[in-house]
């Protein structure tokens, strides 16, 4: 079965014109792969919004509360020591593992957020299939038109790319 | 934007995307393992098994092989400690607070930056662990249910310093794996061995460069670099802290945590351009690291000078207008005292050396910024040594007043982190892209 029509492209310009004029066209379920972040892409991609900050902000909200609510525990609930009469629940004393601590949860929270939503690691996808997809790390700039696309059709799909001047058009295997 | 406009290019003119990609891959993919590079793994190799018979006696006999004892319970260990970790900050800054300020030279610098932050971290880490006594018994600083039915003293900062060295090990090792995963996918596109493709495919967890991936990552990068910012100085604050918490003259000031912050990142800048002098030249990366990197990492370490120096200004300042007699003895024994040498090298290393660097020859000159960095390195090691001992060996009890004199294993531990930081590096320079390829690549394109 077809995964996709996939067209390379020479620059990111070309790569951005080509988004926009596929959109015009009707097409929704694409992608684009470049070797280094576009700006302007995933808008043209309507790529939806974008989670990852809202993680970052949880994970360290979270480990703010637990660092936190662990040293409450242990220092004035658990094991309450008297140290030369100063209160149990010394919150200034306790900042500064609160600190680390959310610092810590909001990055591990961000990196394995952002891996979970990208779906990775996956070592194998259809789009490795397409030929020269090995410079989508390099210096080329593929879009991908998804067979699952309602207005996607073999030849039709693979004219409208090849007008948009690709150095290459390609069925790619799913 | 004129501004943009008028600045001079961060790399040399004339690359492609391909040929800056390949400049940077190759050297991990193809180039051939030379003679100094031999030579330096043999070296670090040795000082690191010297590392290692140093530990396994120490784990033996106990820390009395040092010259640590009462009332100098700290000596090196912990100023080996400071000065490490404080190596480390130059890297996060580099790579998060130049990020948050768009400065675009980072680019050439911040990958090698932050493999340095992460195993100056590492050589740091190991001493507060031997200095434990019984390192075996470390996780009793953890804070888990035990049937001794106890916690750790989560007042004190030495409690502190384990979650901030520990965030700050774990952050720094995740900033830099995550801007390693698109260069790692293109050293699997690129490498011409089966093995080296799967090595890499494996590590670069199937990255294939989608734009919605790249939306999070880009955003993901951001974040890190914002929360890693507030991270350094953190860490560094806390690390002066288990000076400034106790009331010894000497240590009991209030400047500790900006002054330990400003020496940290000036330390940490000359170890970058200890590391990327010779690596520029054995390389022959010098489009890519040009002239303007080594000028504009010269100025930063001669701006953070200036903050030290200021910072030793306040400190002698408090201790003569604070009209406190225990802190002005304390200051006159640090300057004429028996350890009053490290008081004048430190001076001499991170004060009056680095003024050369007012001259833009200077700035410009890769051997004398090289001696300029070890200079400084050196001083900041003298200074967190001056710190440690002159404050410790006399305070309020003339009674108690003792001398610290560094054995051979102080010694032979203090290589051995030398030899494991190096040994490392050099590894790391064989093995993992020294220079973000994605990162270049994007230079290239926007014609930088």
């Amino acid at each position: 079965m077809s995964y996709g029509m996939m067209a390379a492209f020479q620059t990111p310009e070309e790569l951005l014109a080509a988004v926009r004029a596929a959109r015009t066209e009707g097409y929704r379920d694409m992608d684009a792969y470049t070797p280094f972040p576009i700006e302007g892409l995933a808008d043209a991609l309507e790529a939806g919004p974008n989670r990852v900050p809202l993680i970052v902000l949880l994970g360290g909200i979270a480990g703010a509360l637990v660092g936190y609510g662990l040293q409450y525990y242990a220092m004035a609930l658990n094991y309450p020591l008297n140290v030369g009469g100063r209160p149990l629940n010394s919150w200034p004393a306790f900042i500064p593992i609160t600190f680390e601590l959310s610092v810590l949860t909001a990055a591990i929270a961000g990196v394995v957020g952002m891996l979970a939503l990208n779906g990775l690691p996956r070592p194998y996808h259809p789009a490795f299939n397409a030929p020269c997809f090995n410079l989508a790390t390099l210096d080329r700039f593929f879009l991908c038109i998804e067979a699952r696309d309602p207005a996607f059709s073999a030849e039709a799909t693979r004219r409208f790319l090849e007008a948009l001047n690709p150095t290459e058009v390609s069925d790619v295997e799913g | 934007m004129a501004a943009r406009d008028s600045e001079p290019p961060v790399i040399r003119p004339g690359y492609t995307i391909a040929s800056a990609a390949r400049e940077i891959g190759d050297l991990v993919l193809r180039r051939p393992i030379g003679w100094p590079w031999l030579m330096g793994m043999l070296l670090s190799a040795g000082l690191l098994t010297l590392l290692a018979v140093a530990v396994v006696v120490l784990l033996v006999r106990g820390v009395g092989i040092w010259g640590i004892d009462i009332p100098v319970a700290w000596g090196f260990a912990i100023a080996n400690f400071v000065w490490w970790i404080g190596i480390g900050h130059a890297g996060t800054l580099i790579s998060a607070f130049l990020y948050l300020m768009r400065q675009r030279w980072r680019t050439s610098i911040n990958r090698f930056a932050e493999a340095m932050t992460l195993f100056a971290v590492l050589c740091a880490a190991l001493y507060p662990l031997l200095h434990l006594g019984r390192p075996w018994y470390f996780y009793w600083l953890l804070p888990y249910p035990n049937t001794m039915w106890l916690w750790p003293q989560f007042r004190s900062p030495l409690i502190f310093d384990l979650f901030a060295v520990g965030t700050y090990l774990t952050v720094s090792l995740l900033f830099w794996y995550v801007g390693l995963i698109p260069d790692l996918a293109n050293l699997r596109d690129r490498a011409p061995h089966r093995f080296q493709q799967l090595a890499y495919g494996v590590l670069a967890l199937g990255w294939r460069g989608s734009a919605r991936h790249w939306q999070r990552y880009e955003s993901l990068y951001l974040l890190l670099a914002g929360l890693a910012t507030p991270l350094v100085i953190s860490v560094h604050s806390i690390v002066s802290i288990d000076f400034a918490y106790a009331i010894v003259p000497g240590w009991h000031s209030t400047i500790f945590p900006p002054y330990f912050v400003a020496g940290a990142v000036y330390s940490g800048f000359a170890m970058v351009l200890i590391l990327a002098i010779p690596m520029r030249a054995a390389f022959r990366l010098d489009g890519l690291i040009t002239q303007r990197h080594l000028d504009l990492m010269a100025q930063l370490m001669l701006a953070m000078g200036l903050l030290v120096a200021y910072s030793y200004a306040t400190e002698f300042f408090s201790s003569w207008y604070g009209g406190n007699p225990p802190e002005w003895t304390a200051f006159v024994n640090q300057v004429t005292g028996v350890y009053a040498p490290l008081f004048w090298g430190t001076l001499f290393c991170n004060v009056l050396s680095v003024q050369v660097l007012w001259a833009p020859k200077v700035r410009r000159s890769p051997v004398a910024l090289f001696v300029v960095s070890l200079l400084v390195l050196l001083g900041m090691w003298i200074e967190r040594v001056m710190i440690v001992i002159t404050a410790l060996h006399r305070d309020y009890l003339p009674s108690r007043w003792g001398l610290y004199v560094p054995t051979f294993w102080d010694w032979a531990t203090l290589c051995g982190t030398i030899g494991l930081f190096f040994f490392l590096f050099l590894l790391f320079v064989r093995l993992l892209p020294i220079i973000s390829i994605s990162e270049v690549e994007k230079l290239v394109e926007e014609g930088a």
